[in-house]
């Protein structure tokens, strides 16, 4: 009879596990159809933009110069990235440009070479596929391209030719004739074309003559490091700062207004009971309205910057902390606080010396670890409320050709979170171990 | 040179001279720290658009405002709640899927990524510092890149929130896994079992507890994730409330819905899976 019970009890636990274990995935399962569905992913394919994740990808490692001839002066520009940062100054050239009798050769290596003809026009050699010509003729573009079975790097009409090819671009229209010419690299991220020790090596900066006669060399280069008009090191380093100092205000600024509402809010410490559960509710109150409606609400009032994020910051974390810290207390020894309170001690030294040592390791640790998650927080409530690296970010993002920027603020904010990371898990060994 | 007797040690005199050293340091740290908040703050509030002082009466400007165009169309507000409520589901949906994918990648990532259990022990730094990079980049970012790429809408968040997950969780899982009894493993190893079989039979039934303790705390966080990244273009609830919130004055009776709907979810989510996980902890507390 014992065994028959045995046996059934071991069938249902069998049963039960059975289906927990062919359930759950099914379950899952289910519910990943369900979202597969509910986020629309057949219809993605169809707004996916791959070229712009072509662009995407390849600004981020290259960029481009461009060789503008214009045809009402018949001049010639060439600005790395068409920005007028990056502009060659009058009279100078790459030397992958040079005048050819009345045309302007550029040169795209490997023996390949366009020719921008002085009535608006080019001729371009592309290798396996043939010469290709084009030019003003009166108010149209005309060129020697086949009407039809053109291969699809190539568009013609009468205002546009383009030819796409992934060593240049050639873009005719009626006002200009441009051509990309693309190089690996971040351009200009030392020095812009304007500065003396653009094209100076380090070793030459640094042991080499005097380049600019006004300045020394390293205090020059420096300045003109710093002061880059493209990449604007001083600001981007300045950004990174207020998004630590937010990240630090914040994160601080919560501990301290924490501490004494944990005392209020722990049951062995509360006066009062109404006082506790109030406190507690106050707590849930400041979580539950999440980090992002803070930021809203007091960007109201203090306007966009990184205190508006620090005090977004600083009110979630109060609930969070709030109640880790009033569980914390909880947990403390009774028999400490005795001991201190038999030598006479008064209510304040009580918690001074009975209390917070033995909180302190906790509190430090989870200081620490919101320390570190909240750099990455900044970063985010930067790109809302208008401060720090997030905003830069958000900014290049917006322009959607500056990725080589994005690349970079990126390379940095994760740099930063990294070194934040191993920052506090020092500090938190050294502290708590030390202490 | 003549050894001299060495002086009667006077602990009472050392010990007062440890603790006025110690009470000195402190006291140094305690200052340098006041005065990094101090010119924290001071710095951050030269740098604000509005400065702190003349902001903190107009802390209760937008709550108000809200409440004002909120109060005379109370009868709408069922409506709105109605109406925002596929926006609150798809903030939720994101969140969840983001979790469980995170969770699953953590979990590969961490078994990979533990002594004595990683498939390729060799590349276990690489694993590692992988989860380092993967926990390190801010969901916004990937987001945004995202956007652009996938055009706005769940997927981008969704993709974001899941690596972070991932990178976030598979630290705290690598932990847990380093406790793990490594008996069950070796008896599996000693039948002939593969690797996943090692690790599906052998380990995870040990440490799945505490992996479900620290998913749903994930998932918290990832629904106010969910929330911000929505803000900024990838859809939800947070879209809505930036749309709401954009119509300005008079019109803030919508934003109220919204409010209203991410606290309770916020709220809801919150006390249920800590619900879960004190229950989760008492049974196993019982002995199960």
């Amino acid at each position: 009879m014992a065994d028959a019970a045995l046996y059934a009890s071991a069938d249902r636990l069998f049963t039960r596990k059975k289906l927990l274990s062919f359930g759950l995935p099914a379950l899952v399962l289910a519910y990943l159809v369900y979202v597969f569905f509910a986020f629309d992913l057949p219809g993605l394919a169809e707004r996916a933009r791959m070229d712009n994740a072509q662009t995407l990808l390849s600004d981020t490692w290259s960029y481009k110069t461009h060789v503008t001839r214009d045809n009402r002066s018949g001049g010639i520009d060439i600005a790395i990235e068409g920005e007028r940062k990056g502009a060659y100054a009058e009279g100078t050239s790459p030397d992958w440009v040079t005048p050819e009798g009345e045309a302007t050769r550029v040169d795209l290596g490997e023996g390949q070479h366009i020719l921008l003809l002085p009535e608006n026009g080019f001729v371009w050699d592309v290798p396996g596929y043939g010469l290709i010509e084009g030019r003003l003729d009166g108010r149209s573009l005309v060129t020697n391209l086949p009407e039809t079975g053109l291969p699809e790097w190539i568009s013609a009409s009468s205002s546009r030719v383009q030819i796409t090819r992934p060593e240049a671009r050639v873009a005719l229209t009626r006002a200009k004739t441009e051509v990309f010419r693309y190089f690996p690299g971040w351009e200009l991220f030392f020095f812009t074309l304007d500065s003396p020790y653009h094209g100076h090596g380090l070793t030459e900066i640094l042991f080499g003559d005097q380049i600019d006669p006004a300045r020394g060399n390293l205090a020059g280069a420096w300045h003109d490091f710093w002061q880059n008009g493209m990449w604007r090191h001083a600001d981007v380093a300045w950004a990174l700062f207020e998004t630590l100092l937010m990240a630090f205000l914040g994160t601080m600024g919560a501990a301290i207004v924490a501490l004494p509402l944990a005392f209020l809010s722990a049951r062995n410490f509360a006066p009062l009971g109404a006082l506790r559960f109030a406190t507690r509710r106050v707590f849930d109150f400041l979580r539950g309205v999440d980090g992002l409606i803070w930021t809203i609400v007091l960007s109201r009032a203090f306007g966009p910057g990184p205190l508006t994020g620090a005090l977004a910051m600083l009110i979630t974390d109060t609930g969070s902390f709030g109640k880790l810290f009033s569980e914390a207390l909880e947990n403390v020894d009774g028999r400490q606080i005795e001991g201190v309170a038999s030598t006479g001690a008064k209510p304040l030294q009580r918690y001074r010396f009975g209390v917070i040592p033995q909180v302190m390791p906790v509190l430090i640790s989870q200081v620490l670890y919101f320390l570190e998650s909240n750099t990455r927080s900044a970063t985010i409530i930067g790109a809302i409320t208008g401060g720090g690296i997030g905003l830069l970010l958000t900014q290049a993002m917006i322009t959607q050709k500056d990725w080589e920027e994005v690349t970079y603020y990126i390379l940095l904010v994760v740099l930063m979170v990294m070194a934040m990371d191993s920052l506090s898990g020092w500090l938190r060994r050294k502290l708590i171990r030390g202490s | 040179m003549t050894q001299m007797p060495d002086a009667p040690f006077d602990t009472r005199a050392h010990y007062l001279a440890l603790t006025a050293r110690r009470r000195l340091y402190g006291g140094i740290l305690m200052a340098v720290f006041v005065l990094l908040m101090v010119s924290g703050f001071l710095l951050a509030d030269g740098r604000n658009a509005g400065g702190f002082w003349d902001g903190l009466p107009h802390i209760l400007d937008f709550p108000a405002d809200v409440v004002r165009d909120t109060i005379p169309r109370l009868n709408l507000l069922p409506g709105y709640l109605v109406k925002y409520f596929p926006a609150l589901v798809e903030t939720v949906n994101i969140a969840a899927v983001s979790t469980l994918l995170g969770t699953l990648g953590a979990m590969v990532l961490s078994l990979l990524a533990t002594r004595g259990l990683a498939r390729w022990p060799r590349l276990i730094p690489v694993f590692r510092r992988l989860m380092d990079l993967l926990r390190a980049v801010p969901e916004i970012v990937v987001a945004l890149v995202l956007i652009f790429v996938l055009g706005g809408g769940p997927v981008p968040a969704m993709i974001a929130i899941a690596l972070h997950t991932a990178g976030a969780l598979g630290k705290l899982f690598s932990e847990v896994n380093e406790n793990a009894d490594l008996k069950p493993v070796e008896g599996l190893h000693s039948v002939g079992a593969t690797w996943l079989q090692r690790m599906w039979l052998g380990v995870v039934p040990q440490v799945s507890p505490n992996y479900l303790s620290y998913a749903l705390m994930r998932f918290e966080i990832n629904i106010r994730a969910s929330a911000i990244l929505g803000f900024v273009g990838a859809g939800g609830i947070g879209y809505e409330l930036r749309n709401t919130m954009s119509w300005g004055q008079g019109k803030f009776d919508e934003a109220a819905a919204i409010f209203i709907l991410l606290f309770l979810t916020i709220v809801v989510f919150d006390q249920l899976s800590g619900h879960v996980r004190h229950m989760m902890i008492t049974s196993r507390s019982k002995g199960h």
